[in-house]
């Protein structure tokens, strides 16, 4: 088979050489890094779509719930941002937003699960993300596990 | 929505994801026929949002119309987004980026058909 079946430096952590030294520790959109801040920022256009139109066309009908998938949607948003960047203070906010999106995801989904009367309308959050395939249950572990591993490199 | 049309839209970003999932399991980074994939499925999507549009002027609508026209918006945005976030570091994990992408176009299009059907139900 020929050379290109294994491009060079397809092993990421070896082949960052354009990190500086003010970079070079806790990089987290490095190798499967990436793939993580794509899922985060499909589940931030998501949850922002969702938010924006629930807000905007029928905000009376369930102010908290629709108020908290705005809360979530920023929470994404902040944490691909987070994760996309390089540098300690990002890594400290990816660490924030991932643990809140954690115990976001495990208060709402518990309430909407008891008072399913609260939460009228689907948020990203509810039912721990049973609408999304519970991908949301499992990204900020995901994620967190991704920050401990980038914070010892 | 054209129901024929939507799993077209479907079926062929679900190709593209796995072809990219493929080339990532060997190794790759993402090659120019895979980026020509995506660019088929991104000439799809825009053809979605002119057929959306065409219906909508013809006076049909949709259960909810700013829900339908924020997947139909959405949905372009995914592929260019996930292509110039792949291409930044080029590498198997972007290979996988793109997989990942087209994988969410099919939600968006399924999503996107019920809730065009929505009033017809």
């Amino acid at each position: 088979m020929p050379d290109d079946e294994l491009p060079e430096g397809r092993d990421l952590p070896e082949r960052d050489a354009s990190a500086g030294p003010a970079t070079a520790n806790r990089k987290t959109a490095t190798g499967p890094g990436r793939v993580l801040v794509t899922v985060y920022a499909i589940f931030a256009l998501a949850a922002t779509s969702r938010a924006g139109v629930q807000i905007a066309t029928k905000f009376h009908e369930a102010p908290l719930a629709y108020v908290l998938s705005a809360f979530s949607a920023v929470v994404y948003v902040l944490a691909t941002f987070a994760l996309a960047r390089a540098g300690r203070a990002w890594w400290r906010v990816a660490v924030v937003a991932c643990t809140v999106e954690f115990l976001g995801v495990l208060t709402i989904g518990t309430f909407s699960v008891f008072d399913p009367a609260a939460f009228p309308q689907a948020t990203v959050w509810s039912v721990y993300g049973r609408g999304y395939l519970f991908i949301p249950l499992v990204l900020p572990v995901i994620g967190l596990f991704w920050l401990r591993r980038t914070a010892r490199s | 929505m054209i129901t024929g049309f939507s799993a077209a839209v479907a079926v062929s970003s679900v190709i593209v994801a796995g072809w990219s999932f493929v080339l990532a399991a060997r190794g790759r980074e993402p090659q120019r026929s895979l980026l020509a994939g995506l660019a088929v499925v991104e000439a799809l999507l825009v053809a979605q949002l002119v057929i959306g549009v065409v219906l909508l002027i013809s006076g049909r609508h949709p259960g909810s119309l700013a829900t339908y026209l924020a997947y139909l918006v959405g949905s372009l945005v995914v592929l260019p987004a996930g292509t110039v976030w792949a291409l930044a570091e080029r590498s198997r994990s972007s290979t996988v980026v793109l997989g990942i992408a087209c994988v969410a176009i099919p939600v968006m299009v399924l999503r996107l058909y019920e809730v065009w059907s929505g009033t017809h139900a």
